[in-house]
C-alpha cells in the first residue's frame, strides 16, 4: 500500500510535465490563431492539410463559439452547485474546464451529424444544442426531460439533435459511433459522427476496436480525445506509457492531430480539417485536445486533493479558454466587454427559469417505469 | 391451376433455412445488411452465409475484424441511426468480448433514451456443445440474455423455426438475438420457400400429453421428444412443449398444460444452476402451484464447464435417456 503511494507520487512529475508541455505549446501558438495549432502526426492514407481555409471564422461563428462556451461553462457551474445542496440525486460529471472542446467540434455539425458522449457529457449536448429546461429536468429525473427523467446526467441524450448519449460506460461511445457514422455511409448521405472519449477510455479495447474497423471501412468518423490528463483520478502516467494519445492514430493507418484543447480556435480549425476529411470520403482522424478539468471527477470541488496539486489547477486555469477568447472577440471588436457581460446575465436568466421549470416538473409516473424497456408496436 | 400436381414438400436441413431467412430478409429490406466474422468470402464458418456475398453484393455482406466489441458496436450505432443491421455472433461464448455493448448499451439505450431510440438489431449467435469444442465454444448462455430487459431472445429448435424466427427478428423494432444450435445444421424438415414468420414471445406444443408436460429449449427439444416416444412404450403421455422464445417467455402456454398434467419437467443445454430452468420453475409455482402433483424438476448440464473429451462430453450434455429417467422419477415410477 505504502510501496503503491510512493509509485504515485513519483509519477507527479510526469504529469506536470505534460502540463508545461501544453502551456507552452498554446503559448507559442496563440498569436496566430487562425493558422492550425494543428500538428499532423503520420498519415499514412490521407495527407492533413494545413489550414482549413484561406479566410478566417466570421464574426458571427466567433460568437458562435464563444456562446456555447459560455453556456456550458455557466450550465455545468450552477448543476454543480445544485448537486452540491443535495438537488440533484446521483453523481454530476462536469465540463468545466473542457468548454473549448465540445464548441470548436459541434460548430462544423449540424443535427444530422452524430456525437457520442461520455459520463461527462453535458458539456457536448449544451453545445449540440440542448436545451436548458429538457436538460436540467433529465438531471433532476422529472418527466420532462430529454429521457423522460429515465437516463439522468450519465445518459442524457436526444436523438433530434443527433447526440446519441452520454455514457456511463468508460470507452462506451466510440464502437456506437462507428456505427452510426457506418449507417451514413452504407445510406450515402454527407453526415459524420463523432466519438467524444478522454485519455482515460483511450486504453479500452472498445476504443481500439471501433476506431480499427474506422479506418478499415474509411468511416466518416471522427475521434475526438480529450485528454484532460487523468482517468478518473489517476494522472495519465499512471494509466499510460505515451503522453500523445494521437500516437496511436499511425497503428489504425488514419491521421492523428493534436491540437490545444484549451483555444477554441484551435480545436474549431483542427476538428474542421478532420470533419471535412470525413465528409469527404477520406476516412476518420484520430484528434487529441489537450485539456483539464477544473472540478473533481465527481461534483464540483477541485482544489486540495491528493491526487493533483492546487498549482496544476491554477496553471491551466490560468489558460481559460473563456477568459482567453473573450479579451480576443473584445480586441477584435466582435463583442464589447458590455455585451460580452449582458449575454452571461441573460444566461443565467435563462438557468434560473430552467431550474424554477425542471423543479416545477412532475416526476415519472409510476405506469412509466415499464414504458419503452421495449419497442411495441402502436404504442 | 386446379389440375396442377401438389408440389413435393421441399426439405430443407438448418443451416439452409438459417441462409434462406437471411436471404429473406435482405431482399425485402434494403436498410438490412449483415455483419460478422467470415461471413462474405467465407460465407460464415458455418456455412449459413454462403451465396449472400455473391447476390446481396460487399456493401450489404460484410466480413468485419476479429472484434466484436466492434461488431456490436456496429449493430447499436447503425441500428439506432436507421438501418436493420444483422449481426453475426459467430460462437455465443464470444458474448464475453463484447457483453458491455449488449448488455449495457444494446439493450438499455431506448429505456435509457426516454423511448427515443429504435433498435431494430437482430443477433445471429450459435451455442450449444457436442462437437468437441470444448470449454469456449460450447456454451449455451441464453440466461445471460434473458436476464437483461430489453433484450429479446429466441432458440429456434428446427429448420423452419430458424427461417421464421430470423425473419421475425428482423421485422422487430427490438434488439433481438437468434441463438441457433451447432448440432442442429444437417437436421432438416419441409421449409416453405415463401417469407413467413415464427412468432416471437409464444411456445408451441409440439406433442400433446396428459401425464406430465416437458419444457425444452432449442435442440432439447428434439430430446424431449425422443424421451416421449420411449416413454410412449411404458404407457406414458407426456406432453412437450417448445418455449422458442426465452424472452420474453410464454408462461400462459406452459401453466395451460400444467393445469391439464399436473407435472412440469424443464429441460435446457445450459447448466442447471442459474439457467432458464429455475425462473420458469418459479413461474409456474408463483401461477400453477395449486395444480401441481409433484415437484417441478429440472434436466440440465451439470455446474461445470463443457469437457473436451468426447467421453465427458457425452456425459455432460443432456439427452433423451436422462429425461426419460427424470420423467419416472417425477412421477414415483
Amino acid at each position: 500500500m505504502a510501496q503503491a503511494k510512493k509509485k504515485a507520487a513519483a509519477k507527479k512529475p510526469a504529469a506536470s510535465k505534460t502540463v508545461t508541455k501544453a502551456t507552452k505549446k498554446s503559448v507559442a501558438k496563440k498569436p496566430a490563431a487562425k493558422k492550425v495549432v494543428a500538428k499532423a502526426r503520420k498519415a499514412p492514407r490521407t495527407a492533413v492539410k494545413k489550414g482549413a481555409s484561406n479566410k478566417g471564422p466570421s464574426n458571427a461563428t466567433l460568437k458562435s463559439l464563444h456562446l456555447k462556451m459560455l453556456r456550458i461553462r455557466r450550465f455545468e457551474e450552477r448543476a454543480g452547485k445544485l448537486m452540491e445542496d443535495g438537488k440533484v440525486p446521483g453523481a454530476l460529471h462536469l465540463y468545466v474546464g473542457q468548454e473549448a472542446v465540445a464548441s470548436g467540434v459541434m460548430q462544423h455539425l449540424s443535427n444530422e451529424d452524430w456525437i457520442t458522449s461520455t459520463h461527462r457529457g453535458h458539456g457536448h449536448l449544451v453545445a449540440k444544442g440542448g436545451e436548458f429546461k429538457p436538460m436540467f429536468a433529465e438531471l433532476f429525473g422529472r418527466s420532462t426531460g430529454y429521457c423522460n427523467g429515465k437516463g439522468g446526467s450519465m445518459h442524457i441524450s436526444n436523438m433530434d439533435l443527433g447526440m446519441l448519449g452520454a455514457n456511463g460506460i468508460v470507452g462506451g461511445g466510440p464502437p456506437i459511433a462507428m456505427g452510426a457514422a457506418f449507417s451514413n455511409q452504407f445510406k450515402g448521405n454527407k453526415n459524420v459522427s463523432i466519438a467524444f472519449f478522454g485519455d482515460g477510455a483511450s486504453n479500452e479495447g472498445s476504443v481500439h476496436e471501433a476506431a480499427n474497423m474506422a479506418a478499415l471501412y474509411k468511416l466518416p468518423c471522427v475521434f475526438v480525445c480529450e485528454n484532460n490528463g487523468y482517468g478518473e483520478y489517476t494522472p495519465q502516467s499512471g494509466h499510460q506509457a505515451i503522453v500523445d494519445v494521437a500516437d496511436r492514430a499511425s497503428g489504425y493507418g488514419m491521421p492523428g492531430v493534436i491540437c490545444d484543447g484549451m483555444d477554441v480556435m484551435a480545436v474549431y480549425e483542427a476538428a474542421g480539417e478532420a470533419i471535412e476529411r470525413a465528409r469527404s470520403g477520406g476516412g476518420p482522424t484520430l484528434l487529441e485536445c489537450k485539456t483539464y478539468r477544473y472540478y473533481d471527477h465527481v461534483g464540483i470541488r477541485g482544489m486540495g486533493l491528493t491526487y493533483r496539486t492546487d498549482e496544476e489547477v491554477e496553471a491551466w486555469k490560468k489558460k481559460d479558454a473563456i477568459n482567453s477568447f473573450e479579451k480576443r472577440l473584445i480586441q477584435l471588436g466582435v463583442m464589447s466587454r458590455k455585451q460580452l457581460d449582458d449575454l452571461d446575465a441573460k444566461i443565467g436568466e435563462e438557468l434560473e427559469e430552467a431550474i424554477v421549470y425542471a423543479s416545477d416538473s412532475p416526476y415519472p409516473t409510476p405506469g412509466q417505469l415499464l414504458e419503452d424497456v421495449y419497442y411495441v408496436k402502436g404504442a | 391451376m386446379s389440375e396442377a400436381k401438389k408440389p413435393e414438400p421441399r426439405v430443407l436441413p438448418y443451416v439452409l433455412a438459417i441462409n434462406e431467412g437471411i436471404r429473406t430478409v435482405l431482399r425485402e429490406q434494403d436498410d438490412s445488411f449483415i455483419a460478422g466474422e467470415d461471413v462474405a468470402a467465407a460465407g460464415s464458418v458455418y456455412g449459413y452465409c454462403g451465396g449472400l456475398l455473391d447476390e446481396f453484393g460487399s456493401r450489404r455482406v460484410i466480413d468485419t475484424p476479429i472484434s466484436e466489441k466492434g461488431i456490436m458496436g456496429l449493430g447499436v450505432g447503425a441500428s439506432a441511426t436507421g438501418c436493420r443491421p444483422i449481426i453475426d455472433l459467430m460462437f455465443m461464448d464470444f458474448l464475453g468480448e463484447c457483453m458491455d455493448e449488449v448488455a449495457n448499451q444494446m439493450a438499455k439505450m431506448r429505456f435509457m433514451f426516454g423511448g427515443k431510440a429504435t433498435l431494430p438489431v437482430t443477433v445471429l449467435t450459435m451455442g450449444g456443445a457436442g462437437g468437441g469444442m470444448a470449454a469456449q465454444h460450447s456454451q449455451s448462455l441464453e440466461a445471460w440474455l434473458a436476464h437483461l430487459p430489453g433484450m429479446k431472445v429466441v432458440m429456434p429448435s428446427d429448420a423452419y423455426d430458424a427461417k421464421g424466427m430470423i425473419i421475425s427478428a428482423c421485422r422487430d423494432d427490438n434488439p433481438v438475438f437468434v441463438v441457433l444450435n451447432k448440432q442442429s445444421l444437417a437436421m432438416s424438415m419441409e421449409v416453405p420457400e415463401e417469407s413467413y414468420e415464427v412468432p416471437i414471445g409464444e411456445a408451441i406444443v409440439r406433442k400433446q400429453g396428459t401425464d406430465l408436460t416437458i419444457v425444452a429449449f432449442g435442440r432439447m427439444v428434439h430430446e424431449a421428444l425422443d424421451a416421449a416416444e420411449q416413454l410412449k412404450e411404458v404407457g406414458l403421455n407426456v406432453e412437450v412443449i417448445d418455449a422458442r422464445s426465452v424472452q420474453p417467455f410464454d408462461t400462459a402456454t406452459v401453466v395451460t398444460s400444467i393445469k391439464k398434467t399436473h407435472r412440469a419437467l424443464i429441460v435446457h443445454e445450459a447448466v442447471k444452476f442459474g439457467g432458464i430452468g429455475g425462473e420458469i420453475t418459479a413461474q409456474i409455482q408463483e401461477e400453477a402451484f395449486d395444480y401441481l402433483d409433484a415437484p417441478i424438476m429440472r434436466v440440465a448440464a451439470p455446474f461445470s464447464p463443457v469437457p473436451f473429451s468426447p467421453a465427458l462430453e457425452k456425459l455432460y450434455i443432456p439427452n433423451a435417456a436422462g429425461i426419460v429417467a427424470k420423467v419416472k422419477e417425477t412421477l414415483e415410477l
